[in-house]
């Protein structure tokens, strides 16, 4: 059983937490075609690598980013949303 | 009889406490701290089980639990265990997998059939026919079983508990304890754990290593040191079972499991010996040197009269010492090895001048047994051969030497286990020929022998090192992975001999004890193309046994490397997985806990006869007790009351939430797919939720209460998601607003038929008339007394008010309203579910799944296209364009039919095509309006109302129903 760090509530057992999926940045409605649609709405790309995650602290109603590296599940750092700056 | 030495340095038994016991029937005595292993070998059992498959004769080979020789049963328990289970007072034993008792096992039988037997023959032998397979296998688990499980057993209840250290220490040997007394002295608080009775592990049992017994004086003192330290909590006669991320651990003792978490953690497993492989090499009496070691330092038994070592390192010449100081008649040491390869040791020195026999070169053929068939239970002797300049044994020249045991002493491999499952990636090294840590993950520290540290004094450092380490990382791992441990203190001449495996025409040498695999089903599984490890693992079995490869893993590799001609290391191994050893069913099972919420009503509803079922994390009525009238009369009489009279349902479940600020209205625009930010204040409005790929996944109520400030309502079930995902867009968004989720803290019921109206006036200040309070309006005010929401809904289908009100207030808003008059009675979800079906309205999951889109439930009427944005819209454009598929539409039979009904998910069939054209989704046998009714979706071809649809039920049996317009009762009155 692993370990998360929320950003308000520090190192907390994974049962506290919620996956959110991975975050991925939605097309605009307008601009563009169906298929770039249905690829947003369907498709993942699963690579391994880091991967920004959206994480959800249950007890606390907290959404946070994790950055995680999926090919050894190490999680190098959790921070709140931030808008689409990564930082 | 109870045979023991006298007292030994750090020996575990308790002379002063006799315990007794009995083995397949027969008296026998032990002392407390004997497992049951050491006592049968005290009372002269040499013999402690048979073999899985050819029930041979099998004795305590390791002493350790790393083989399945003594797996006993008390007629409760099964697989017990022997080398690992203390020996208890009364205990009633026999040895599994015989028929007709250890001695005259009838199942040696299989063995003179063994060569039709070779490996992977019951793939071969009975697949065909298929039919006859049951029957074949039932067989072979009588002949090839263990224990059997005795299903009258009394079921009990073992205890979990959670523990907590900053340095866990697994190992309490040498380098354990090192490790963890550097830990303890900086400050951490360090657990350390062993699997046996009392810490020392190998520097009590093999001396250390440095033969005439300064190490035992030293171990006493850092036991002593480890117990009285503050810092150190030890746990002994408790396996670490398996490791899990983030350093969480499974600990198991006899009596329960306890799950512990560390901020660190030190493997100082230390190194399982390993076989030899050489005809009969499975004679009770054959044993590893370690074994009989521990016999002689830990049980104070004298292992045999006469013996030969067949030695393959140092090792074996240290255990030569020990069984000269016991008294034992050591016949030769046979060393593997060649005069010219082996630098000279201090105990070669000594065993030399002792005068014992050393063989350079040399190899044991075969062992011979006493006695004949299943009464081969002993040595007599042993056939010895000098090896050729291929490793071979030439058995042409051979000499005959009489002993009545062998200790084996060729090698050991790194217990390695948990460190597989916590990361640790091992090499091969051809010089040490034994796998070393490679790649260690933060926070992870190998220290001692699982290291390649040998020498007492360096494995005492090299705790130190990682002692000091492991207290040093405490916190988070920083996600870097740490270099390979060597410090230097690593063995530089090999503890390990490369290929210690002889060719036998017996073909009673063997590899795999548990599975009894000899070399030649290796052999043959290379032969048919089994030549990469894992795919020889699954097709011979070996390691897939009780002790899962524990002694039998590396020669396996080490003879298939060698069959392709390839390096160890491109071989590879089989994964490791927990737990370490087998762990009683028992410890893992357990009861699960299970929060369940009650409405605060939940006691007036048991005090009036409901019964209560399970909604989601809720109970709620289901019905209420009527006399002696059925569940079904029950429902339909509540049912008929609100359409008649007057019901009250408890809705304190329902997802309820505030939605204020700002944007608040905006967000709702966003989120759900009406309109929401026009709406006057004081009106509801029915709102539905897609997810993006524009599935319907929510719906609800919102009412609008001020400017900025909206109440919505949303699936009992389904809130706690939904309002995720609310917080998750309101963030996304960036939109002014404040969400609270109010489902624990406002009570709901429904009051709801005719006089619903009349009965609430008495108790309200509120105009409740049509004109100052109408359809789909919601207002705040007092009820009885308390603060409620008040909103006129129509899901039930009749005159009806939800009050919601703070959950304290519940209770007694529900009492005043049973206490109204009127004939008030309460009612039930079935009841409910009946009515709103009769409504037309549906339920998402329930009518819905995971791919209904809003048109297919024929609620595109909810979707506002003049928006810029809803989350769902791109969809449901992308879907439009494209034909429908399927259709929700309303369903009934006859007044008075009597034919087969369906029930839910039951299929619609087009006979003339035979093709499943729907299904349905809700049904009611009976209803208010005295016919059979549902909803089912269907082709859109058969949407339209008349058209008559084929639903197969239960039995294949066909029942034909009407497509009816909804809803199916006039909804006109709820608006009166």
């Amino acid at each position: 059983m692993k370990l998360l760090k929320c950003p308000v509530n520090g190192v907390r057992a994974i049962q506290e937490f919620s996956f959110g999926g991975a975050v991925r940045e939605m097309p605009e409605g307008s601009g563009c075609s169906d298929e770039q649609w249905a690829d947003y709405v369907f498709n993942r790309a699963g690579e391994p690598g880091v991967q920004r995650e959206w994480w959800y602290h249950m007890a606390s109603g907290t959404w946070f980013i994790a950055e995680r590296e999926t090919v050894s599940d190490q999680v190098i750092r959790t921070y709140l949303w931030n808008g689409d700056d990564a930082s | 009889m109870n045979n023991r030495l006298p007292k030994q340095a750090g020996e575990w038994i308790d002379r002063s406490r006799e315990l007794n016991f009995t083995f397949e029937g027969m008296s026998c005595r032990g002392y407390q701290g004997d497992v049951i292993t050491s006592a049968l070998y005290a009372n002269g059992m040499r013999m402690v089980g048979r073999s899985f498959k050819y029930h041979r004769a099998r004795g305590s080979y390791s002493m350790a639990g790393h083989d399945a020789h003594a797996m006993l049963t008390d007629g409760v328990r099964t697989n017990i265990r022997g080398d690992q289970v203390s020996l208890e007072s009364g205990m009633n034993l026999r040895a599994v997998n015989t028929a007709g008792g250890l001695k005259r096992d009838r199942l040696n039988i299989t063995e003179r059939f063994s060569r039709f037997m070779p490996v992977g023959f019951y793939y071969k032998a009975f697949y065909k026919p298929r039919w006859l397979f049951p029957f074949h296998e039932k067989q072979m688990r009588k002949v090839a079983g263990l224990g059997a499980i005795n299903a009258n057993n009394a079921p009990t209840n073992s205890p979990k508990d959670y523990a907590w250290c900053d340095v866990l220490v697994i190992g309490g040997g040498g380098s354990g304890m090192s490790a963890a007394l550097a830990a303890a002295d900086g400050g951490a608080r360090v657990m350390l754990v062993d699997e046996g009775l009392k810490l020392g592990g190998s520097l009590v049992w093999q001396g250390g290593g440095d033969h005439g017994g300064r190490v035992e004086p030293l171990a006493a003192a850092m036991v002593a040191k480890v117990e009285a330290h503050e810092n150190i909590e030890v746990r002994c006669s408790t396996m670490a079972g398996g490791y899990y991320g983030d350093h969480w651990m499974g600990l198991f003792n006899g009596e329960k499991l306890t799950k512990l978490r560390a901020k660190s953690v030190v493997f100082a497993t230390g190194v399982i010996e390993q076989p030899a492989v050489f005809g009969n090499n499975d004679l009770p009496g054959v044993m590893l040197a370690s074994a009989a070691q521990r016999l002689m330092r830990l049980f104070a038994i004298k292992p045999f009269e006469q013996a030969v070592v067949l030695a393959g390192n140092d090792d074996g010449y240290r255990a030569t010492l020990d069984l000269l100081d016991v008294g034992v008649v050591v016949k030769a040491v046979v060393d593997l090895r060649r005069e010219d390869d082996v630098l000279s040791t201090d105990a070669m020195a000594q065993v030399r001048a002792t005068g014992v026999a050393v063989r350079m070169g040399c190899g044991i053929y075969e062992a011979q047994a006493r006695g004949t068939g299943r009464d081969r239970i002993g040595v007599a002797g042993v056939v010895v051969c000098p090896l050729n300049d291929d490793g071979e044994l030439d058995a042409k020249r051979c000499e005959t030497i009489a002993c009545d045991g062998v200790a084996v002493s060729v090698g050991w491999t790194p217990n390695a286990g948990l460190l597989y499952q916590s990361g640790v990636r091992f090499v091969y090294d051809d010089g040490l020929e034994q796998l070393l840590p490679d790649v260690v993950p933060a926070t992870v520290f190998v220290a001692g022998r699982a290291n390649g540290v040998y020498a007492w004094t360096d494995r005492l450092r090299d705790g130190e090192r990682a002692g000091l380490g492991a207290a040093g990382c405490l916190g988070e791992g920083n996600g870097e992975v740490g270099e390979g441990q060597d410090v230097g203190g690593r063995s530089k001449v090999a503890m390990s001999h490369g290929y210690p495996i002889f060719e036998h025409p017996g073909k009673k040498n063997f590899v795999d004890f548990d599975e009894d695999l000899h070399l030649k089903d290796f052999v043959n599984a290379h032969q048919e193309g089994y030549d990469n490890i894992e795919l020889m693992k699954r097709y011979s079995t070996v390691g897939m046994g009780p002790s899962q490869g524990k002694i039998a893993n590396v020669n396996s590799v080490r003879i298939l490397a060698k069959l392709n001609g390839k390096t160890i290391n491109e071989t590879g191994t089989t994964t490791s997985r927990p737990f370490y050893q087998p762990v009683p069913i028992g410890h893992l099972a357990g009861r699960r806990f299970h929060p369940m919420r009650h409405t605060p009503m939940h006691d007036w509803h048991k005090q009036h006869g409901a019964v209560m079922f399970h909604a989601g994390a809720w109970y709620r009525p289901e019905f209420y007790r009527n006399g002696s009238m059925s569940r079904e009369d029950c429902i339909l009489s509540e049912a008929m009351h609100v359409r008649k009279s007057l019901g009250l349902i408890d809705l304190s479940t329902l997802g309820k939430l505030f939605i204020c600020g700002a944007d608040a209205g905006a967000f709702l625009e966003r989120l759900y797919t009406g309109h929401f930010a026009s709406m006057k204040i004081g009106k509801q409005r029915y709102a539905v939720a897609l997810d993006e790929t524009g599935v319907m996944i929510e719906d609800g109520v919102v009412s609008r209460l001020s400017e900025d400030r909206y109440y919505v309502t949303a699936t009992s079930s389904g809130v706690a998601a939904f309002y995720r995902e609310m917080q998750r867009w309101a963030l996304v968004w960036g939109m002014d607003v404040t969400l609270i989720n109010a489902t624990g803290q406002y009570a709901a019921m429904n009051l709801a038929g005719p006089k619903s109206r009349e009965v609430l006036a008495g108790l309200t200040d509120v105009d409740l008339s049509n004109d100052a309070f109408p359809f789909l309006g919601t207002r705040e005010g007092m009820v009885a007394g308390v603060q409620a929401i008040m909103m006129r809904v129509g899901f039930v289908g009749e005159l009806g008010y939800e009050l919601h009100v703070p959950a304290n207030m519940g209770l007694r808003l529900w009492e005043r309203l049973m206490d109204a008059g009127a004939g008030i009675r309460p009612f039930g979800v079935e009841a409910q579910r009946l009515l709103r079906l009769e409504m037309g309205h549906l339920i998402i999951s329930h009518d819905t799944d995971a791919l209904t889109h809003p048109d297919e439930a024929d609620i595109g009427w909810a979707l506002a296209d003049d928006k810029p944005f809803y989350v769902g819209q791109r969809s449901i454009a992308v879907m439009r364009k494209q034909t429908l598929e399927r259709k929700l539409v309303g369903i009934r039979w006859e007044a008075g039919y009597s034919g087969p009904l369906p029930e839910e998910c039951h299929l619609v069939i087009d006979e003339v095509r035979h093709k499943m054209v729907g299904r349905v989704t809700s049904v009611a046998h009976r209803s208010t309006l005295g016919y059979a009714l549902g909803m089912a979706f269907v082709h859109p071809d058969m949407a339209r109302p008349g058209t008559k649809i084929d639903i197969r039920v239960d039995g294949g049996a066909m029942s034909r129903a009407e497509v009816v317009a909804l809803p199916h009762h006039d909804g006109e009155k709820q608006k009166g």
